[in-house]
């Protein structure tokens, strides 16, 4: 499904401010895998995120999705394989333009647009079905400016569009991060549906452990822009946010940073 | 007073003239959210190509399509500038109206060119203020239900998210820079086909006919968005604001001339003015804070 092989990036080459985010990383996924991401901060994950999804190049390496080579593919022709969201719940939407606009544009994701129609009748009947499920009462405000809408419901839309047009691959860079710990948790919750619904593969990146034990079926541990731990199946299902702690110190000799990670341990 | 309502007919025409300009403006400075310099050179572009078009025997609507053109081919520059050779917006715009000055000088011959009323039929001419202001209003009308149509498409929408959300659009497949330039190449054609209107209403085209037109433009666009802003919300209508918003300021400026003010102030007036309307919603918001903060610390 996935593969990324070999891949370094840093930042700022040469510069006091130089900065290596990855260092050989090697992740291949498989058709369905759930991946939840875990690691300290500025220990790449963020960055891995941002390399598949074409924001930067990389310095080396290679990533292909489903067979194709994406390693030198522009960021709005990755999109075709991408459904994306992020931490930052303004980024993930265009907030002049109205729900029913935002997600006609994401339904037209990785298809050429031309000069017909923007929104058909069709899909705004689709549009309300879709938004019911939210229960979040969207779907009567079909022509509300999402920039009006709080930041959960924001990223619920985002979620919906991500997941509209059905992509390869999911990526969800702390997508709850920015919310309430209530709205985070119904927001997880519509995700992990979603996921399992469609059977999607995703990788989500978090900073609650115990959100990254309890969802998925794979998670990864990062540090200094590697893998350091990656654990799937039944194994998963039985670890401890103590037995994530206690396999951190011992593979990176150091003790876990993560601001937020700490706090919502 | 009397000689204020006289005029008035003739700011009005000036003003529509001015506001389809405006709407070009409109595209670059709220809907892609940069604001594009360009307009200075290729609205004397537009006035210039339609009155060597005109005067070499060309007919009136090849002519306009030229002036079109030229403004098109004005905005694709800026637009490589800015997107593939990674120049700010502003500057690449700078960098566009300042070479454009010497090409208009080329395509006039000259500081200007004059085109006669009475040698060739003109749209619009300061002679025939009425039956030019009915072209005015059906050239409006034409322009914003081409546009109104455009930014219903899946393009339209799409440019819409470029200039709304750059990285959204991206990630949601669109690519981003060649919507920018087809943005500012409709923009620009259509500022050009204004000027192209001006130089048969005053009856020549002239190198400088441009300068100040980006000012002339977001007066324009604000003054239409501070006094129709609350009463439309549909595009259509929004940027039939803008065009009002072109006449609001040519009336006011026919106002302040009569009442005396000195022509060559003018401007340094226009500039004052957008200047205080582009600060005004800063520091209404700067207020609001500034006041809920406060309302925080007294609880």
């Amino acid at each position: 499904m996935l593969e990324i092989k070999n891949v370094y990036k840093t930042f700022n080459k040469g510069t006091i401010n130089e900065k290596k985010a990855l260092q050989n990383l090697n992740l291949t996924l498989n058709d369905g895998d759930f991946v939840t991401v875990i690691g300290g901060n500025g220990a790449g994950k963020s960055t891995m995120l941002n390399m598949i999804a074409g924001v930067y190049p990389v310095d080396s390496g290679m990533i292909t999705i489903n067979g194709t080579d994406v390693t030198g593919m522009k960021e709005h022709i990755r999109a075709q394989f991408l459904g994306r969201v992020f931490q930052d719940p303004m980024m993930g939407t265009a907030a002049d333009m109205w729900i029913e606009e935002n997600m006609a544009l994401a339904g037209r994701r990785g298809q050429k647009r031309g000069l017909r129609w923007a929104i058909t009748h069709k899909e705004r009947e689709e549009f309300k079905e879709k938004l019911k499920e939210l229960e979040l009462g969207l779907e009567n405000r079909l022509s509300t400016k999402v920039g009006l809408l709080s930041g959960g419901q924001r990223q619920a839309l985002t979620l919906l569009m991500a997941t509209m047009k059905r992509p390869d691959l999911l990526l969800l860079d702390e997508h709850t991060a920015a919310l309430d710990p209530k709205t985070a948790a119904k927001v997880l919750e519509l995700t992990d549906k979603l996921i399992e619904e469609e059977g999607l593969t995703a990788l989500m990146i978090t900073h609650n452990m115990r959100d990254a034990i309890h969802y998925g079926n794979r998670l990864i541990m990062m540090n200094e822009g590697q893998i350091i731990l990656d654990v799937s199946g039944e194994e998963k299902k039985k670890l401890t946010v103590e037995d994530l702690l206690a396999a951190f110190s011992r593979l990176s000799g150091s003790e876990f940073a993560n601001d937020r990670a700490l706090l919502s341990k | 007073m009397i000689g204020f309502l006289n005029a008035l007919p003739g700011a009005a025409a000036q003003g529509i003239i001015w506001g389809i300009m405006a709407i070009g403006v409109y595209i670059t400075y709220k809907i892609l959210d940069i604001a594009d310099l360009t307009v200075d050179g290729s609205f004397g572009t537009g006035g210039a190509t339609l009155v060597m078009c005109m005067t070499s025997g060309m007919g009136m609507p090849l002519s306009l399509l030229m002036a079109f053109l030229a403004g098109c081919a004005a905005g694709f520059i800026t637009g490589i500038l800015h997107t593939k050779f990674g120049i700010p917006a502003i500057l690449a715009g700078i960098l566009t109206q300042l070479g454009l000055y010497s090409v208009n000088l080329r395509i006039l011959g000259g500081a200007n060119l004059t085109l006669s009323d009475r040698k060739y039929k003109l749209l619009v001419n300061l002679k025939n203020i009425y039956p030019s202001l009915v072209v005015c209003v059906i050239f409006t009308v034409i322009i914003i239900g081409i546009l109104y149509w455009f930014f219903g498409t899946e393009m339209g929408h799409s440019l819409r998210a470029t200039g709304c959300n750059a990285s959204m659009a991206r990630a949601n497949g669109i690519n981003t820079s060649r919507n920018q330039i087809i943005a500012i190449i409709l923009s620009n054609g259509i500022v050009a086909l204004s000027g192209a209107l001006l130089s048969q209403w005053q009856g020549f085209a002239d190198v400088n006919m441009g300068r100040g037109a980006i000012v002339i433009g977001l007066a324009a666009v604000i003054i239409g968005e501070v006094i129709f802003g609350k009463i439309f919300h549909n595009f259509a209508l929004r940027l039939t604001g803008v065009v009002c918003g072109g006449i609001v300021y040519y009336a006011v400026i026919t106002f302040v001339l009569r009442l005396g003010l000195n022509a060559n102030d003018l401007k340094l007036l226009s500039a004052v003015v957008v200047a205080v309307f582009l600060a005004v919603p800063y520091w209404k918001k700067a207020w609001s804070e500034n006041r809920s903060k406060a309302v925080r610390e007294v609880k």
